[in-house]
Parts: structure tokens; C-alpha cells; sequence
């Protein structure tokens, strides 16, 4: 640390270890890196925490998230952790701004350094001019130092150690001391973190006293000894009137209680666990017979993915809106499940809360990868309908519309989200809710039209002309059974290893699934006036890529914006395309999959689409995409550091 | 003779059961395995069952895996929906249409390769789960469909066709349904159809998971000298252990025992099971008994055969099937009515209070 910069804590690497040396000069304000007066910013910062996976920090840092959104901010937490249970590396971030733009960020301007593990690329992620919060009980090593960047010690363990009995409380009240902290540092409502933890703890008192002293203990000695507070901070405002707080898992669990799902059969796997965890939890709150307190929906916890996909296809097939939730891996082994479903057209609704692939991965980190896969999974000519929530607003709405999808269209529907959107806290408008709503249930022939049918019942029939055959369900009518098969069929529903019959069943399932496409959620389109150029995204790219559109027009830049829901694609995809020389297509995976999509199923040609893709596993930025666009066009570089593409942070 | 169709038009004299309904009516299109397939006799035998037991037949779901086995639910039952699946899933598929519709009666057709190979997970699991059941293994030793290579049903020592010798330990279906828990154990052989129907129909009474193992000939691939799952080693070797006879509700047990005291095990629907010829030590309640005792047969030899293991109907409001552990309403999930499973809009509402 260079004696050089006001503002130095006292337990600056090398620095007086003990908690009695006051961290800092009261009164200092840390200087520009330049030299000048900080810059003020409002509302507008991002801030990480370093911790240790299992000490409890999680709960500490909802705190902080949600005391911003209760002052009116919008906000976003991304949780960064370890496929592990206890003592590795774990980061919360946190970005507030007022302009609505909470995609994640790499531009730090503070650090709260909880982990020596990580301290070194803790300290060096922080922008310049940024600051560092650190437990001041021991001194940081001096190979640390950054004279860019000021550094707040706080002594928590101390702090800990002083007021707190017992190693587990101490080690979770360290972590609330620094929201108390942060609260001083960041102009945090102090009221509001009082409010959000009585509700927290109403029913238990004795943990209740011991937050709001930990908080005061941080708040406290950020206020005696630095100058709170920061020059970039937060002030209340009213952004967040009609918003929620919620992840995407737990919308579209949410989703699948409105829809009327009955029967979910899963395997646990990294990140889509908690889907089901919501519905299980939602179910029990909801769908209880209240006089006799059995259950209206059945859990199925399979023996693997394989399983999973064979009970929701049964269930299904046997009349119940039926779903499984599973990631990349859990996809590839339903995938001969998968071809089932298509080809003896059962509706069934598939979540992939998509990873980081191939293999095993990296299970905790974000990823696009499973798009073109998703889109013609299984051995044969199967193509299914796949559709992309950006974030858990749609996660709900789509989960509604996907077992109305499957259930009109006799198919597998493809939920694609990704562990960004599915396990991470977004700022969302308030769900809605139509009572009127009644589920699609499709072509399905009641007990009374079979009694009354002349002719014989052929489940494979095109009766109306639209691709879409009548089906009928176990146990209602004896006049409606029929054998239902993966193998060889003809219209009648018969086995078939005849070629004309076979492929005339084939042929109509494919026109079956063509027709879906204007049927399918429409592309999100923005368009810009003079625009030259298509920025084309999915899913959970959204956000950095609006950014993007705003940060080109700051500088003079006009582009048009749509983002694709669905596959097959619906009928606007391909004129926005038509509209532009040059369409970037942004996306988080190496290939390229939507681009390699959109070249493979509309008429764009192949070098009117330029990917910009970023697959390091988190998620996507809008430096991202800006970089990208700059390695391309004259735009300049993005403010941010330039990192080399794909794998940058 | 699979170009000849069924006749529509049956004589008018066939006997009927209470619901007016014929043998004819059980059955399913013409049988596409070969002349002398176990399976074809296996077939007969649950058509049958069925017939004798009185249920109509769309109320019931048949399902099945892969292989010649998989073939068989389109020869009975036409007026039931069948589900072909893919090869060792048949019990994934049918727990799903058992959880979401309790009223189906489920019957799964499968075969050893089917079960106890590419599905020997699913195979154990379903057993685990106590889906309600009657799971069949249509039990030849051999995959047929791709022309006779050992499953891994087919025992030590036994040969193949082209007289490859078989090393690898078999996999015995009952013993290990026995050691997962499964609450009904039966073996039984294709060509012996007086003892093979009384326990098809128990199996269907049977609340939980009901598992018969039949040995049932391939007679193209698997039904020569050094097999030990032809016609021949069968009937030489074959121990009717244990007849059962099923009864009724309400009816009178009228049998004739040769040797041993008279059993009945009391099933969930107030139907029993007679046991008969049973040896006087043996009591088929007591899993750890039946275990050894299988194996002992095995030792000597022999092919056990019979209702080998019952678990008696539980104390009332002990529910141990799979909406027993489930907890799930009276009523098929599948037609529940959506008003009941949607919350509706001021839930919603009330709900994201949470979310704020």
C-alpha cells in the first residue's frame, strides 16, 4: 500500500495487525486514482463479496440485496459457487442502477474481501479508484498492495470474537457485521435492514438481537473511522414500485402450480435442483386437500434422468400435465426418451436450467449450450419446439404456455433457461395472474364424443387438416384405445415397416411442428430509428445486450434489437434479419448455436450473421458485447478492460 | 399365420362372464412370435385372467420395453391402451401413468433382457417404489429379436445355440425382488397354465408391486440340449413348490390340499389366496424362509416354482404402494378438476408479499 494514498486502513498489508489501531484517518476521502476528487456516482455501482462457501455469508448478502430493492433501486444478485459444500470460494455480487441496468458487470467498485484464499484476485478485480473492505484482525500480505485502490479494514473477527459466544455464531455474525458496515459505506437505509430483519427473525429473538448488534457493531466503526458516505453510494428512489425479487427456478415452479401440473419426476442435478425444491415446497402450500390433507400432485424423485423423462411421458400419456426439470447432462440421457415422446407425439414440458457443458462441465457456472441441441434432440428426424425465457418473469409465463404448447401440439416442449436466470435473484415486474385462464388441453376426446363416434378411432389420423390428430387417454372410453409405439407406425395407429404409410406419418409430424412456429412466443423487438445494424440475442443475454443498445446510442450508434423466444423460429425472425447487411448474434457458447440456427432455418445468408459469443461460465456482460461489436466495427472499445474474447470474466 | 385376421363375429354359445364379455373379447390382433413361442401360451394365460376376473378391459393400461416380450401387449386386451416404450423403461413409463391415474389397472410385459439387463435399474426401482402393479418377465434366457445371444437370465454352464457356453452368473429376477422388497414373488412356467392363471389373477388383486417370473421357452434360439431354459430342462427340473388358487371375495375356499395344512393369505380387497401342495415347512410370509429356500431348490437343481412369497395385506391406514408413500388424493391426478390445483390470482398476489 503507498503511504502515499489518504484513506489507508490501518490494517493494510504488512499494516498493524490489531483491531485497537483505528483502520483509518477519520475524515479522509479517498482521492481519484488520478489525483483529482473521487467521482460522485448515484446509483449506479456493483460491488462483490469474497467468501467461504458454507459460512453462512448467503444469508448476509440476500440481506443486502433485498435492503436495496426496498429502497426503490433496481438490483440484481449473482451468487458465483463452488460445485462444493463447505470451504471453497464463493462471490456474491451485487448491482444496483438506476437506470435499470442490472446485467452482470465486471467493474467493481468495491470488494468485500472475506476470503485469504481469494484475496490476491479479490484485491485485483476492484476498478481503479475502487475500494477494498477487509477484516482488519490480521494483516493482509504484502504482495496485495495496489496503490489504485483504497483499502477499508474492518476488524470482524475481532469485532466477532468480542460480542459473540460460540465459533458458528461468530462466523455468521462476521458476516453480518459487514452489511452493517457496507450499509454506512453505501448509504444503505439502516431502517430498512432493521425491518428486513425482524421479518426474518420474528419468531426467534435471541438471533434477532444478535443481527442487529452485529449489524451496529459494522455500521458503528464504518461511520468512526471512514467517511461515509462513499462518493459512489445509493440513495433511495422508486424504481421498484411493481417489481419483485425472485429467481427463475422459483418462478417457473410457480409456473407449473398455474398450469395445473400434477405429476413431476426429477433426478437431482445442479442448477436446475431447486425447480423442483419450489414446486415440492409450492405444492404443499397450495394443492393440499384441505379436508383430508392428501395431496393433489405427485413428486417423483427417479433413480436417474433416464427414469424422469419415462415417468413424465407415462404420466402424461396417461392424462396428467406431467414435467421434469434437468440440465445439460440429465437432457442427453433423456434424449432416446425424447425421440419417444416426438414420435409417438406425447405431451410432456422439459426444463433445462442450463450449465456449463460439455460433460460434466462446470455445474455451477452459466452457459447457452444446450440450444441446438435441445432443438433436434434425439436419434432420427425429430426438430421440437423449444422456447427462451430471459428471466424469471418469463420463466413463470412460459411455464404456463409450455403445457399449453405440448398439450395443443402433442409434443416435448423445451424450457430453456440457464443457471444465471434460473438460481439467481433478478428485479422483475410482479407476476400475473388471469382467473380466467383454463388450460389448453388440446385434441383430446372425451368419454361422451367416443360414445357417440360412428367410425373407429385412429390416433394418427390428420383429421383436420392441420397437422394435429385426435388422441385419446387410458381408462375413459374402450372405443378409443389404441397401442401407442416408438416403433414403426401408420395413421391408423397400426405397426407398420411399410414405407409409404411410415413416412406419411413422419411427413405429418414434421408439418405438425412447422405449424407451431407463428403459434410460438414472438421475437422481442426494439427498433431504433437510422438503424444500420441487428443485434440479435437469446435467453438471458438480454439484459447486457439492451445496455449495449443504450451505450451504442450514447454514442451516436442506432441499432435494432430482437431476441428470439422460440424454435422453430416464429415469422418475424427472419425479416428483422432481412433488414440489416450485418446481424450480431450474442449468445454464451463457443459455436455459435443460435447464429449456426438461425443459418440453418430462415433464408438469412451466412456472413449477413456475426456471433459475439462469451462461454467463461458467467454471465453475460455487456463489456461482452461491446467488445465483441468493437473487434468488428468502429464502435471503439468498451470502457471496461479489454479481455480476450470468449473466456473473459 | 399372422395374414389371417381374427374373425369379428364369434360364435354365439361362447361363454361370457358378468359383464357379457367373451374370451374373444380379451384378446388382441393375431400373434406375430413364432409357432410355439412361450409367450403365445403366457398370452392366453392373461387373457384369461383377465376374463376370469371380470375387468373391463379399457380400464386397464398395458405396457411393455423392447423385444419379443415388448410385442405381446398388442395379442390381448384390444380394448385397452397399450404404451410400446423404449427397451428396459416399461417401468418408468407405467409409474408415470399410475401416478397420474390410480383407477388404471397396470400390467407390464417384460422380458430378461428387458429387465434385468438394460432395464435392471428401472427394474429395481420400480419394486423400491411398490408401484401398483403386475409386472411380468417373460423369462427365455435369450435375445431373440438379434438372434440368440445369452441374457443375463441364462444360467452357468448353459449353451447357446451354436454351442458358445454361458460363464457369467445369472441373474435371478426373483431372488432379487425378494431381496428389494417387493410384496408378491411368483415364478412360474408358460406351459403350465393351471398354475400360472390363479396367480396372474392374485397379481392383479395384489395392492403394490406383483412380480412373475416365467420361464417361457424360446423355441427358436433356446430350446435345445444344454439350455436350461427349454421345454425339457423345464418339465424335468420344474418344483410346483407352491400352488395358489385365488379366491374371491366372498367365496367359499373349496380346493383340495394333498399334502400340507391349508394356508390363505387375506389380500387388500378381501379376496385370499389358497395355498396348496405347499410343504409343511414352508410359509410363504416369510421372506427370509422363501429366500432360502429358493435357493436350496436352486442348489439341488430345481426350478422352484409357484407363489413363492406374499406379504400380507397391511393393518388398515398403513398404505405402504406408491400413493400410499406418495400421499396422494383418492381421486386420478389426471382429471382433477384445474380449479382445485390452480391458486388462482390473490394467492398470487398475496404470495409475492414474499418476493418484495
Amino acid at each position: 500500500m503507498a503511504e502515499s494514498v489518504p484513506g489507508a486502513s490501518g490494517a493494510a498489508p504488512g499494516g498493524p495487525a490489531s483491531a485497537d489501531a483505528p483502520a483509518a484517518h477519520p475524515g479522509d476521502i479517498p482521492a481519484s486514482p488520478n489525483g483529482g476528487p473521487p467521482a460522485r456516482r448515484i446509483n449506479d455501482l456493483a460491488f462483490k463479496i469474497g467468501t467461504v462457501n458454507g459460512t453462512g455469508s448467503a444469508s448476509a448478502n440476500g440481506l443486502l440485496r433485498s435492503a436495496i430493492f426496498r429502497m426503490g433501486i433496481p438490483v440484481s444478485g449473482k451468487n458465483l459457487f463452488p460445485s462444493n459444500i463447505q470451504g471453497l470460494p464463493t462471490w456474491y455480487e451485487i448491482r444496483a442502477n438506476g437506470r435499470g441496468h442490472t446485467a452482470r458487470t465486471a467493474r467493481f467498485d468495491l470488494t468485500v474481501a472475506m476470503n485469504p484464499a481469494t484475496y490476491k484476485r479479490d484485491i485485483e478485480e476492484v476498478t481503479t479508484g475502487g475500494w477494498v473492505l477487509h477484516d482488519s484482525s490480521w494483516p493482509l500480505p504484502r504482495d496485495l498492495d495496489r496503490d489504485d485502490v483504497t483499502f477499508l479494514g474492518v476488524p470482524l473477527a475481532k469485532m466477532t470474537v468480542d460480542n459473540f459466544q460460540g465459533s458458528r455464531v461468530r462466523i455468521l455474525m462476521k458476516n453480518i457485521c459487514y452489511v452493517g458496515a457496507l450499509a454506512a459505506l453505501l448509504r444503505i437505509d439502516l431502517d430498512i435492514v432493521r425491518g428486513l430483519l425482524n421479518e426474518t427473525f420474528a419468531a426467534k429473538a435471541k438471533l434477532l438481537d444478535a443481527n442487529q448488534l452485529a449489524i451496529d457493531l459494522g455500521y458503528d466503526y464504518a461511520m468512526k473511522h471512514f467517511d461515509c458516505p462513499l462518493p459512489v453510494h445509493l440513495e433511495p428512489m422508486d424504481g421498484n414500485e411493481d417489481s419483485i425479487v425472485i429467481d427463475g427456478n422459483t418462478a417457473a415452479a410457480l409456473g407449473c402450480v398455474y398450469a395445473g401440473a400434477t405429476v413431476a419426476a426429477w433426478y437431482p442435478i445442479t442448477p436446475s435442483t431447486s425447480l423442483v425444491d419450489a414446486f415440492t415446497a409450492f405444492c404443499h402450500q397450495f394443492r393440499k386437500d384441505p379436508e383430508t390433507g392428501r395431496n393433489r400432485f405427485a413428486i417423483i424423485q427417479a433413480e436417474d434422468e433416464l427414469a424422469a423423462a419415462g415417468m413424465v411421458i407415462g404420466a402424461a400419456w396417461a392424462g396428467a400435465r406431467a414435467f421434469t426439470s434437468t440440465s445439460g447432462a440429465g437432457l442427453s440421457l433423456m434424449s432416446e426418451f425424447i425421440g419417444l415422446a416426438y414420435y409417438a407425439e406425447v405431451p410432456s414440458v422439459f426444463f433445462d436450467v442450463q450449465r456449463v457443458g460439455p460433460s460434466t462441465g462446470m455445474p455451477t457456472r452459466t452457459q447457452q449450450g444446450d440450444i441446438q441441441f435441445a432443438a433436434y434432440a434425439s436419434h432420427g428426424d425429430t426438430r421440437h419446439i423449444v422456447i427462451f425465457p430471459a428471466n424469471p418473469h418469463e420463466c413463470f409465463e412460459m411455464a404456463v404456455e409450455a403445457f399449453d404448447l405440448a398439450e395443443r401440439f402433442q409434443t416435448p416442449i423445451f424450457v430453456l433457461t440457464d443457471l444465471d436466470i434460473g438460481m439467481n435473484d433478478w428485479v422483475v415486474p410482479k407476476l400475473e395472474w388471469d382467473d380466467a385462464y383454463r388450460p389448453d388441453r388440446g385434441k383430446v376426446l372425451t368419454a361422451e364424443e367416443l360414445e357417440k363416434a360412428t367410425g373407429p378411432f385412429h390416433r394418427y389420423l390428420d383429421v383436420d387438416g392441420d397437422g394435429i390428430p385426435w388422441r385419446t387417454l387410458p381408462g375413459v372410453h374402450p372405443k378409443g384405445a389404441y397401442l401407442t409405439r416408438g416403433s414403426g407406425h401408420d395413421r391408423f395407429g397400426n405397426y407398420t415397416e411399410d414405407s409409404e404409410p411410415y413416412a406419411d406419418v413422419l411427413a405429418r409430424v414434421g408439418r405438425k411442428i412447422d405449424g407451431a412456429a407463428a403459434h410460438l412466443p414472438a421475437p422481442e423487438v426494439r427498433l431504433a430509428e437510422g438503424a444500420k445494424i441487428g443485434l440479435v440475442t437469446i435467453g438471458g443475454c438480454r439484459g447486457a445486450v439492451l445496455e449495449a443498445v443504450d451505450e451504442l446510442a450514447e454514442r451516436g450508434i442506432a441499432a435494432n434489437y430482437m431476441r428470439v423466444r422460440a424454435f422453430p423460429f416464429h415469422p418475424e425472425v427472419e425479416p428483422f434479419l432481412a433488414r440489416h447487411d450485418v446481424n450480431f448474434v450474442v449468445e454464451q457458447n463457443r459455436d455459435g448455436q443460435l447464429r449456426k440456427l438461425l443459418i440453418a432455418e430462415t433464408g438469412a445468408a451466412k456472413e449477413s450473421l456475426v456471433s459475439i459469443l462469451y462461454y467463461g461460465g458467467y454471465p453475460m456482460s455487456c463489456h461482452h458485447v461491446m467488445d465483441g461489436l468493437a473487434t468488428h466495427t468502429d464502435i471503439g472499445t468498451s470502457d471496461a478492460a479489454a479481455h480476450p474474447a470468449g473466456a473473459a470474466p | 399365420m399372422t395374414y389371417i385376421k381374427k374373425p369379428r363375429i364369434h360364435h354365439p354359445a361362447l361363454a361370457k362372464n358378468r359383464l357379457g364379455l367373451t374370451r374373444r373379447d380379451y384378446e388382441g390382433t393375431m400373434s406375430t412370435l413364432c409357432a410355439g413361442c412361450g409367450h403365445d401360451s403366457i398370452t392366453a394365460a392373461i387373457i384369461e385372467a383377465f376374463w376370469e376376473l371380470e375387468i373391463a378391459p379399457h380400464e386397464v393400461a398395458k405396457t411393455s420395453g423392447i423385444g419379443c416380450s415388448g410385442k405381446t401387449p398388442t395379442y390381448f386386451l384390444k380394448e385397452a391402451h397399450g404404451f410400446n416404450g423404449v427397451h428396459g423403461r416399461m417401468p418408468s413409463i407405467t409409474t408415470g401413468a399410475h401416478a397420474a391415474n390410480r383407477d388404471l389397472i397396470c400390467i407390464g410385459v417384460s422380458g430378461d433382457g428387458d429387465s434385468l439387463s438394460i432395464g435392471m435399474g428401472q427394474f429395481a426401482h420400480v419394486v423400491r417404489r411398490n408401484v401398483d402393479m403386475l409386472y411380468i418377465i417373460e423369462n427365455n434366457g435369450v435375445y431373440g429379436l438379434t438372434k440368440g445371444q445369452f441374457s443375463a437370465s441364462a444360467d452357468v454352464g448353459s449353451t447357446a445355440k451354436r454351442g458358445q457356453i454361458n460363464r457369467e452368473h445369472p441373474i435371478d429376477s426373483v431372488l432379487l425382488a425378494l431381496n428389494l422388497g417387493a410384496g408378491f414373488v411368483a415364478r412360474s412356467f408358460s406351459g403350465d397354465k393351471e398354475q400360472l392363471v390363479p396367480i396372474l389373477k392374485a397379481g392383479l388383486r395384489h395392492r403394490g408391486f406383483a412380480l412373475i417370473d416365467i420361464i417361457s421357452p424360446c423355441v427358436t434360439f433356446n430350446d435345445h440340449r444344454g439350455s436350461t431354459k427349454s421345454y425339457q430342462y423345464t418339465r424335468d427340473n420344474y418344483n410346483q413348490l407352491v400352488y395358489a388358487d385365488f379366491v374371491p371375495p366372498a367365496e367359499e375356499i373349496a380346493a383340495s390340499y394333498e399334502s400340507g395344512d391349508a394356508r390363505s393369505v387375506e389380500m387388500h380387497d378381501g379376496s385370499r389366496i389358497a395355498f396348496r401342495k405347499v410343504p409343511e415347512d414352508y410359509d410363504p410370509t416369510d421372506r427370509d424362509a422363501v429366500y432360502g429356500y429358493i435357493r436350496e431348490r436352486q442348489r439341488a437343481g430345481e426350478v422352484a416354482t409357484g407363489l413363492l412369497y406374499v406379504e400380507p395385506a397391511p393393518e388398515a391406514g398403513e398404505e405402504a404402494d406408491f400413493h400410499g408413500i406418495q400421499g396422494t388424493v383418492a381421486e386420478p391426478l389426471a382429471d382433477y378438476p384445474f380449479e382445485e390445483l390452480c391458486p388462482g390470482a390473490e394467492k398470487l398476489e398475496e404470495l409475492q408479499g414474499r418476493f418484495r
